[in-house]
């Protein structure tokens, strides 16, 4: 056993490594995809339990356990089988080409994302520039449906977004400056690196203010409520995917999905160590729990997540006005004063970081 | 070409297929970015000639019509029609009715309330509240159900009196392949005895109720943003117009038909007319939280005073009640008395009258004009809901889109009475 095990992993190696990526990115994105489905399943469920329903019981079950198991691939195959109306005198490439804008970004950042002490698909020095970079791709999809799609209310619901993700990067920008400094790396994996030594070193307990608007600012990035003016429900119907149907709308919803799933992994890779443990340093190196590895990251993801549809379920919707106010009044000055308290900090070797 | 560019608003369409348009409201906004420069609300669609309809059957059998005007506050649209009736035909109606009455007023207060609660912070967002609101609204369907047989358009109330008295027992649960036994027993706790039993039951559960809506809005940083100083209406400007109700009380005037022209048994009654200060949707909103509270006391009076008194639940004149069914069975004259009801009606002395309640929503009048035959000359709903939706562009100028659907959530439109 051990034998074959060595012989194949030896094998592994022969191959190249342009093979061995391919099959980790096709790994990790039919991991995304499948999450991303049971995401929704699991978004209704929580949403019907706060909401003294039961949410989705009636598609599949596993021997009679878990009931509505397989209601996101009865979604997908109606979504599939849809027709895909394209308005007149909407501009029809635009209009094709806004979901896959929007859903690429999403799926692509997961290339930096470290999953395991050893597995990242791609160790990129500047990985933190590249997932900047690649959130505010994202945001030119829902533009360009607003715009393609020829409709008040899209356009509108586009101009919302715009507006509200130029605020809310800066925020989210100046939040991560407070962890490059204190990381003193670009790469996420050495970010990660960087917090080991225990709960007292995650960037959360140092940074927490930049923690919460970091928080705040993913939930505005990812359009979720109390921020999902660009398709507030109730004012604009469904804002920029309005004129979409069948599988170009499931892209949408993919990608929001798959976003609120990475703003996760981030906030728990920026802040709560990522794949490190929390017992770690607190029991001995040798005990399973304390050793670091995928499931601590995706604890942490799951529990993130669930928040996202907390908050969903719980809060009313900002005006538009109030978010801009928000972002820009409160969100923004609290990341400068807190890089300013962080610069003094590591100036007088106060926190865990200073020592080199 | 000029340099000097026609800047033209931006023209929406609001409706009437929109989530937060209450039906089929339809609104022409003109927008200058998102703030409302103009609001053209359009009214109509739901039309069903309810007061034409009226002048052609006996006055009985428009009752059921009364219901489908304001459909989420059924019985007090009822409550005025059969009062304008008794009023021409110069009849009293026994005490227990009226007690009955002002409780089933009560408790369609309170549906309408909650139903208003969860649409208007569904608009806003809060999408929990809706379910939370629609837990308690069930039971007091329930409540309709055992009285009328039908949980929304009872057709309940009667010139004279209500239909039939309370009954002794409530409709129960039962186990089946998706209620377990232990499900229908927990459910058919308070089913045990009568309904007047259920309903005080419910009454002592309410208030708990309430304060649970309360602590996801009244102090929520996010729902005061939405809804302090947004559709600010002055005193003056909600009485000049034709405000009532609950948009009236919000703006500061303690004007309530209940307290300033009492009618059935409400001068007997103990309870307090909330007010607001600034006549903003923030005010509103506590008028009608506080509404629920006062509700649900009144319905602990009438309760209490129904369980001490028994009597007749209709008027003895036999021109206007039905015979009992038992008579019609054995007794000739009772059976032909009962069709001649049923078919021929009765005649209304030539007058005409106005007579109004205090529907959740504000003044409901109905004012009729009889010639003395078996039908109306001429009925006239006057409908709270129309003379809010005057003031739409009022409230919405200058404010901003996301604001429209506060507003239109503040003002708790229903548009079957507005189009009638």
């Amino acid at each position: 056993m051990d034998l074959i095990e060595r012989n194949a992993l030896a094998l592994w190696a022969t191959l190249p490594s342009y093979l061995r990526s391919t099959f980790w990115i096709l790994v990790v994105t039919v991991a995304l995809i499948l999450s991303v489905a049971f995401t929704t399943l699991w978004e209704r469920k929580v949403i019907g339990w706060i909401q003294l329903r039961k949410g989705p019981n009636r598609v599949g079950s596993i021997f009679g356990l878990l009931p509505g198991i397989f209601q996101p691939f009865a979604d997908v195959i109606k979504l599939l089988v849809k027709e895909v109306v394209v308005p007149t005198r909407a501009n029809k490439v635009l209009f094709r080409i806004a979901p896959m804008v929007t859903l690429v970004p999403a799926f692509a950042i997961w290339a930096v994302m470290p999953l395991d002490p050893s597995l990242v698909i791609a160790d990129v020095d500047a990985g933190l520039l590249y997932v900047l970079s690649l959130t505010s791709v994202g945001v030119y999809g829902v533009i360009l449906a607003g715009w393609a799609s020829n409709s008040k209310y899209a356009f509108l619901g586009s101009m919302r977004s715009a507006a509200q993700i130029v605020a809310y990067e800066i925020a989210m920008g100046f939040a991560l400056v407070g962890v490059v400094m204190a990381a003193g790396t670009l790469n996420l994996g050495d970010i990660v690196r960087a917090q080991a030594g225990g709960v007292g070193h995650w960037f959360l307990i140092w940074l927490f203010p930049l923690f919460v608007v970091y928080l705040i600012a993913g939930v505005a990035e990812t359009n979720r409520a109390p921020f999902d003016v660009a398709e507030g429900e109730s004012e604009i119907v469904a804002g920029f995917h309005v004129e979409y149907s069948g599988i170009a709308f499931a892209l949408f919803f993919l990608a929001e999905y798959a976003n609120m799933i990475l703003i996760s992994a981030l906030t728990a890779v920026f802040f709560l160590g990522g794949w490190l443990s929390p017992f770690e340093g607190l029991l001995a190196a040798d005990n399973p729990l304390a050793k670091p590895g995928f499931h601590w990251l995706f604890v942490k993801l799951f529990f993130f997540l669930t928040c996202f549809m907390w908050y969903r379920a719980t809060f009313p919707r900002y005006r538009y006005d109030q978010i801009m106010r928000l972002g820009w009044k409160v969100l923004i000055p609290v990341t400068l004063v807190w890089i300013a308290v962080e610069a003094l900090m590591v100036h007088f070797g106060v926190g865990p970081w200073s020592t080199p | 070409m000029s340099s000097a560019t026609e800047i033209r608003s931006f023209t929406m369409n609001f409706g009437p297929q929109h989530p937060a348009a209450h039906g089929v409201l339809r609104l022409v906004l003109e927008l200058d970015g998102e703030v409302i420069q103009k609001a053209d609300p359009h009214v109509g669609l739901l039309h069903r000639a309810t007061e034409k309809l009226a002048e052609s059957k006996i006055f009985n059998q428009s009752i059921g019509y009364m219901d489908r005007l304001d459909y989420v506050s059924m019985m007090c649209n009822e409550h005025a029609y059969v009062m304008a009736i008794e009023r021409l035909l110069g009849i009293e109606v026994p005490l227990r009715a009226q007690y009955i009455r002002v409780m089933f007023d009560e408790i369609t207060r309170i549906l309408n309330h909650l139903m208003w609660l969860g649409a208007h912070s569904l608009d806003i967002g809060a999408m929990t509240m809706f379910l939370f609101a629609f837990r308690e609204r069930e039971d007091l369907m329930d409540c309709y159900e055992a009285v009328s047989g039908t949980r929304m358009h009872a057709t309940y109330y009667r010139p004279g009196g209500v239909h039939r008295d309370l009954p002794r027992e409530m409709p129960r649960y039962q186990a089946s392949k998706w209620r377990s036994q232990k499900d229908a027993d927990r459910l058919n706790e308070a089913r045990a005895a009568g309904l007047l039993e259920f309903i005080e039951d419910f009454t002592r559960r309410f208030p708990k109720a309430v304060d649970e809506y309360e602590t996801l809005l009244t102090d929520n940083r996010i729902w005061k943003q939405r809804t302090v100083n947004i559709g600010v209406v002055t005193p003056e400007r909600a009485m000049q117009l034709g405000f009532t109700g609950p948009m009236l009380r919000g703006s500061g005037i303690a004007w309530d038909l209940r307290k300033k022209q009492p009618y059935d048994v409400y001068a007997d009654l103990d309870f307090d007319i909330p007010i607001g200060v600034n006549g903003d949707c923030y005010d509103r909103y506590l008028v009608r939280i506080e509404e629920l509270r006062q509700s649900n006391r009144i319905i602990t009076q009438c309760v209490e005073w129904l369980k001490k008194n028994p009597g007749p639940v209709m008027v003895a004149d036999a021109k206007v009640r039905t015979p009992r069914r038992e008579n019609m069975k054995g007794d000739m004259e009772s059976l032909i008395h009962h069709f001649k009801l049923m078919t021929e009606g009765y005649c209304v002395p030539e007058g005409e009258t106005y007579a109004a309640v205090e529907a959740p929503k504000g003044e409901f009048g109905i004012y009729l004009i009889s010639d003395g035959a078996n039908k109306p000359y001429r009925l006239k709903c006057r409908a709270p809901g129309f003379a809010h939706l005057s003031a739409m562009e009022e409230m919405v100028r200058g404010h901003m889109l996301a604001d429209v659907v506060a507003v239109i959530g503040t003002q708790d439109i229903v548009f079957g009475e507005i189009d009638r």
